[in-house]
């Protein structure tokens, strides 16, 4: 586990000595600002909460958070420090989880910061502090779902550029399996079972469930399961070509 | 009396990626206090070695065990026994020399002010002092390197495994790290791949020459270049021109002469296991010829380098010496 932590340490680290991190978070605070303040008609609704500020949320992750989980390994692979990290004293699972973690916590720190929004709708009227407790949470487990799938394909690909699409690809099919278009595209002919299915693994349906400010447990394992078999395909497939 | 563990073992190594061989069946052991130098054309196989060594790649087939641990079942505890450089010494380009260093002794185990302490007794032999807040993606090659070498000797590794240490390095620099491995305690392991030969006999006690992923030769660098057949052969360079061959060649035990790069200089070969030296001397006497230069050639490492490594390529005999066979004895001398 001290292994775990140690990692874990490094690679947040590393996020601030590059810009990518100032770049990250700005730009997640300009754009969560403009869709919830612009796009989402925060003052014209004229209702105190952050529904317009969550429903942007999934969209913004989907182009944001690949572009976090794209070094994840492509960068270790490219680079040779994989060859460094692999025969230190450390076990897969520390250096996986490890990283994914730093990658999670950074993000979480950037959701963090959006925290005026939540003042401001605090001092604008009497919004239900539970609902958007529990829509942050969801959140954040939901940008962990995303960092695992791109955890899986940056250690796929030695190029950043094609983790970040393929990573946004995917995650798009996951958000979109769940989407009204989609279902109702599939739900005149699918059976049951298969519109079931699809927004089973949907990432937006368990986003919507949690962000309605009912936490319910299927919710959550739902994305922890997501974010385990991820992180697990991510450890097959490191195996498999960490020495191309 | 404790059974002596020999601290490195490998049997049947074998590596293919795809169709490509590029380890087959390679066994040996390297004992206490061996300084292994890594020899081989480019592709031979020896930073794939290396790499099954450390725990990086599994072999496709054989065992590797390391003071009695095998690598493919334990590999942390093996790799907690080991430092190791990786050809290229990567390192994460966007981290200080200092915060680099701390990392991997806290990977290593290490907390608190033994951080610090291991630290720093490795920044002073290896003499980073000068680059310790420069990002590494920043440093020159041979910083690069060195970074990379501290990094492997930070825990004080009992057995030490450096891909191409020297490569990119001054030759004050090349001088220190030779100092550096020679200064290794006696109960430690050091296995170094190179190409300067030099280096083989400035540090190792053994060399082992790998081709084609099989070892083709295997000795104490003397040994290996008593394979030469410039073993016991007399280089000599003349003042003025005269006609020296037919005259060598004359002469008793002389097998072949050779006319040197230099003017005025022949190399004289003996017939294997004769020693000319006295013979040319009493030649050059009575002929009064003035002589510049006049030695006798130990054996050169990279003919025997190019010997094996060639003649394995066309599937010849492989060499290999017995620390019991006397160089002369030899049957590589050609
Ligand atoms: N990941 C890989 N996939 C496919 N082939 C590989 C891989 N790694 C090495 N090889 C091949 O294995 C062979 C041995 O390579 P290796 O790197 O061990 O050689 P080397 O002895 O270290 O050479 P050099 O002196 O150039 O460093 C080469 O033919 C190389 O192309
Ligand atoms: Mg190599």
């Amino acid at each position: 586990m001290n292994g775990l932590i140690v990692v874990l340490k490094r690679e947040l680290a590393a996020y601030f000595l590059t810009p990518l991190a100032y770049v990250f978070i700005v730009i997640f605070l300009i754009l969560s600002g403009i869709f919830t303040f612009y796009l989402g008609r925060f003052y014209e609704r004229g209702q105190a909460d952050l529904v317009s500020f969550f429903n942007f949320i999934p969209w913004l992750y989907l182009i944001l958070v690949p572009a976090v989980a794209m070094r994840l390994w492509s960068e270790e692979r490219r680079s040779g420090t994989i060859e460094l990290l692999m025969t230190l004293p450390l076990t897969l699972f520390e250096v996986i989880v490890g990283k994914f973690l730093a990658a999670w916590l950074f993000v979480g720190l950037a959701l963090l910061l959006t925290f005026p929004t939540w003042i401001t709708v605090n001092y604008l009227g009497q919004p239900d502090n539970g609902v958007i407790l529990a829509s942050y949470a969801g959140s954040w487990l939901m940008a962990g779902g995303f960092l695992a799938v791109g955890s899986c394909l940056s250690a796929a690909t030695k190029s950043q550029v094609v983790a970040f699409i393929m990573t946004l690809v995917i995650c798009f099919t996951f958000v979109a399996s769940g989407f009204p278009m989609v279902q109702d595209a599939f739900s005149h002919w699918a059976p049951v079972w298969v519109l079931d299915g699809l927004s089973v693994l949907s990432f937006l349906s368990h986003f919507d469930a949690i962000s309605r400010g009912v936490i319910e447990l299927r919710d959550i394992v739902y994305f922890l399961v997501m974010i385990g078999a991820w992180l697990m395909a991510t450890g097959i497939i490191l195996n498999m070509k960490k020495a191309d | 009396m404790e059974v002596p563990i020999t601290m490195i073992k490998i049997t049947n190594l074998k590596k293919r990626f795809g169709d490509l061989c590029a380890v087959s069946d390679l066994s040996f052991q390297v004992n206490p206090g061996e300084v292994l130098g890594f020899l081989g054309p480019n592709g031979a196989g020896k930073s794939t070695t290396m790499k099954m060594l450390t725990g990086f790649l599994s072999p496709s087939s054989g065992d590797i065990s390391i003071f009695g641990i095998n690598v493919a079942s334990k590999p942390l505890e093996a790799q907690r026994l080991i430092g190791y450089l990786p050809e290229g010494a990567p390192s994460y380009g966007d981290m200080t020399v200092l915060s680099f260093l701390k990392f991997i002794a806290a990977v290593r185990g290490y907390r608190g002010s033994d951080v610090d302490a291991r630290v720093e007794s490795v920044i002073n032999k290896i003499q980073l002092e000068k680059v310790l807040y420069q990002r590494i993606e920043t440093l020159s090659k041979g910083f690069k390197r060195r970074v990379g070498l501290a990094q492997a000797i930070i825990h004080d590794p009992k057995v030490l495994i450096l891909d191409e240490p020297t490569d990119g390095l001054d030759p004050n620099q090349k001088h220190q790290v030779r100092e550096l491995i020679k200064n290794l305690s006696k109960d430690k392991i050091v296995i170094i791949s190179t190409h300067i030969l030099e280096e083989v006999h400035a540090v190792c006690t053994r060399a082992l020459i790998i081709s084609s992923g099989t070892i083709v030769a295997d000795g104490s660098p003397d040994q290996l270049s008593a394979m030469s057949k410039y073993h016991q052969a007399v280089s000599l360079k003349l003042s003025q021109p005269c006609d020296a061959v037919s005259a060598l060649k004359a002469l008793a035990d002389v097998d072949s002469v050779a006319v040197g790069e230099e003017p005025n200089s022949y190399v004289v070969f003996p017939v294997p296991g004769k020693s000319i030296l006295k013979a040319v001397n009493q030649l050059l006497h009575d002929r009064d010829w003035q002589v510049e230069e006049l030695h006798v050639e130990k054996g050169r490492l990279d003919d025997v380098f190019r010997q094996v490594t060639l003649s394995s390529a066309h599937g010849q005999s492989q060499y290999k010496l017995d620390q019991s066979v006397k160089a002369e004895e030899s049957e590589g001398v050609v």
